[in-house]
């Protein structure tokens, strides 16, 4: 609803130039003597500044426009960056999962949240046999989105992710995008540091093998 | 007849008790509704419709929860304190008419406890007492802040008793009566007879007062939240605080009556319009209190004082000495 919220419109912020935005607030000299206190006093007094923070007040209370955001009801739109709980994505080709078990992610992790085991699977090739991030030692800091090679662990917009206890895992299956999401092709791309270039994936071709 | 008189005047405290106990609770209510329509906020929304039953919660919450008197505390002071502050807001409210007398079941009902000849004097004296409770109970609690508190309510409420007092006299020497019923009918002329167009600066100066004797926003010094905790209140828990807190809101709307009744005709010619008239500026001057409160900073204590004893005082001084000139 609040779609104007994430949108930021800065305006000429150069305070020395001309037609800026900006500018100098004229703030009177202090009174030297009794006299020109005396006048600052009346000056004061019956300039009616009052009055118009009483005015201003009542404004905003006719008008109603009322800003409180009712949270579990209402939700401000995030932005398509935010780092929020992980996702694993597929590939949109093939519709597997991306990951190649490099343990990058897990190298990388500052606060030692994310532990990844691998395998060797019956086709010799390497699979991801363990993976889980503890959300409770999490920072999202986002580094383990930007070392992955294969753009497979992104950060996701849910940011809901409350637990009854300070631990709270996450595995691989919790993370990775599920089958019907990937066949509607409804798999959301995460749009930081080296994501996929827009509309990706309208153009790649799926393998014509079915399942 | 003795006795008839007796259960009246019972019946009387214990009806004016119960509506402005259950007005103090709804005055927190229309506060926080007003606040948050002027801060483009919502404020409470949740319990009941439109947050009505908020007050009730809160007074469940006040009256459950546990009674804390801390150590180091004066024991006896610090409990009798907040009795103070809500007992003699109370007890001001005798002598105030709050509506016309109106006749129920072929009896004459005056809807005011004791018709006393002295009765501004009388309230004036028993706000005064109100002092008590923000002293005793700041300088009991065994905390800087209420110290603190303590010191700037006594210095508060001393310097402006002086300007209503003084603010009162010119038009107690006008209408030559302490009696607030008969403030009422020396204006019940209609709107041209107010007091209020002859001692402007009267009602002024006491509207001013008001707001200390109160205090409330622009003089909230005496609990000041974001310098002094809540001042004589934070070592206050459940219903003692909630005392402190019916108190003040009581005490809000029995000055807002006696300045509708002073200065702006009151109860007017005692008719059914009348007594709306009087509800109705009598809810003006309470909505004023939370309309300040959305829209003025604080003064300091020192600018509080000084605007008392070097510009309040005097004008009210000069005033009375129009006044006097005037009638003679």
């Amino acid at each position: 609803m609040h779609n104007e919220h994430i949108e930021e419109h800065f305006g000429n912020r150069n305070v020395v130039e001309m037609n800026s935005d900006y500018y100098m607030v004229a703030i009177d000299d202090y009174p030297k003597d009794g006299w020109e206190k005396f006048k600052r006093v009346v000056k004061r007094a019956f300039r009616g500044e009052l009055f118009v923070g009483l005015w201003v007040v009542m404004r905003e209370m006719i008008r109603f426009d009322i800003h409180t955001v009712q949270y579990p009801i209402e939700k401000i739109p995030i932005g398509p960056r935010y780092r929020a709980v992980h996702e694993m994505k597929r590939l949109w080709e093939s519709d597997t999962e991306r990951c190649i078990g490099c343990g990058l992610c897990e190298k990388i992790c500052i606060s030692n949240c994310i532990r990844i085991d691998t395998k060797i699977d019956e086709n010799s090739r390497k699979e991801v046999s363990e993976y889980s991030i503890n959300l409770g030692r999490c920072i999202f800091c986002g580094y383990c989105a930007e070392v992955c090679p294969e753009l497979a662990i992104t950060h996701g917009g849910e940011y809901e992710n409350a637990s009854d206890q300070r631990e709270h895992f996450l595995t691989f299956q919790d993370m990775l995008t599920p089958f019907d999401t990937m066949k509607a092709g409804a798999q959301r791309e995460f749009e930081g540091f080296g994501a996929i270039t827009p509309h990706e994936d309208e153009r790649v071709k799926k393998t014509p093998l079915a399942y | 007849m003795e006795m008839a008189y007796f259960i009246e005047t019972i019946i009387k405290i214990v009806v004016i008790l119960l509506i402005f106990s259950a007005l103090a609770g709804i005055g927190t209510y229309f506060e926080r509704k007003v606040l948050a329509f002027m801060q483009r906020r919502l404020g409470p929304v949740n319990v009941g419709p439109f947050g009505l039953l908020q007050v009730a919660a809160d007074g469940i919450k006040l009256f459950t929860k546990e009674d804390i008197v801390p150590t180091n505390v004066v024991g006896r002071i610090f409990k009798i304190a907040p009795v103070i502050t809500a007992a003699t807001a109370f007890m001001a409210a005798a002598a105030i008419p709050f509506l016309p007398s109106f006749t129920l079941f072929g009896y004459e009902v005056h809807p005011i406890v004791a018709d006393i000849n002295i009765g501004i004097l009388y309230i004036l004296g028993i706000m005064g007492v109100g002092l008590y409770g923000p002293l005793l109970g700041g300088m009991a609690s065994a905390n800087k802040f209420s110290l603190l508190s303590a010191a700037r309510g006594a210095a508060v409420f001393i310097s402006y008793e002086v300007v209503t007092g003084l603010s009162i006299l010119a038009p107690i020497m006008m209408v030559g009566s302490l009696s607030l019923i008969d403030f009422n009918q020396y204006q019940s002329g209609g709107i041209t007879s107010w007091i209020v167009w002859s001692q402007p600066v009267a009602f002024i100066l006491f509207w001013i007062a008001a707001f200390a004797e109160t205090g409330r926003t622009p003089f909230h010094l005496i609990a000041n939240d974001h310098e002094i905790i809540d001042g004589f209140g934070t070592e206050y828990s459940g219903m003692r605080w909630g005392l402190f807190f019916i108190g003040e809101y009581a005490n809000m709307f029995f000055i807002s009556f006696v300045i509708s009744i002073l200065f702006l005709g009151g109860y007017g010619d005692g008719s059914f319009l009348g007594a709306l008239g009087l509800l109705g500026k009598v809810a003006f001057f309470f909505f004023f209190f939370l309309w300040t409160r959305a829209a003025w900073p604080d003064v300091r204590p020192d600018q509080l004082m000084w605007l008392c004893w070097k510009v309040l005082m005097p004008i009210a001084v000069i005033n009375i000495v129009i006044t006097g000139i005037v009638m003679m």
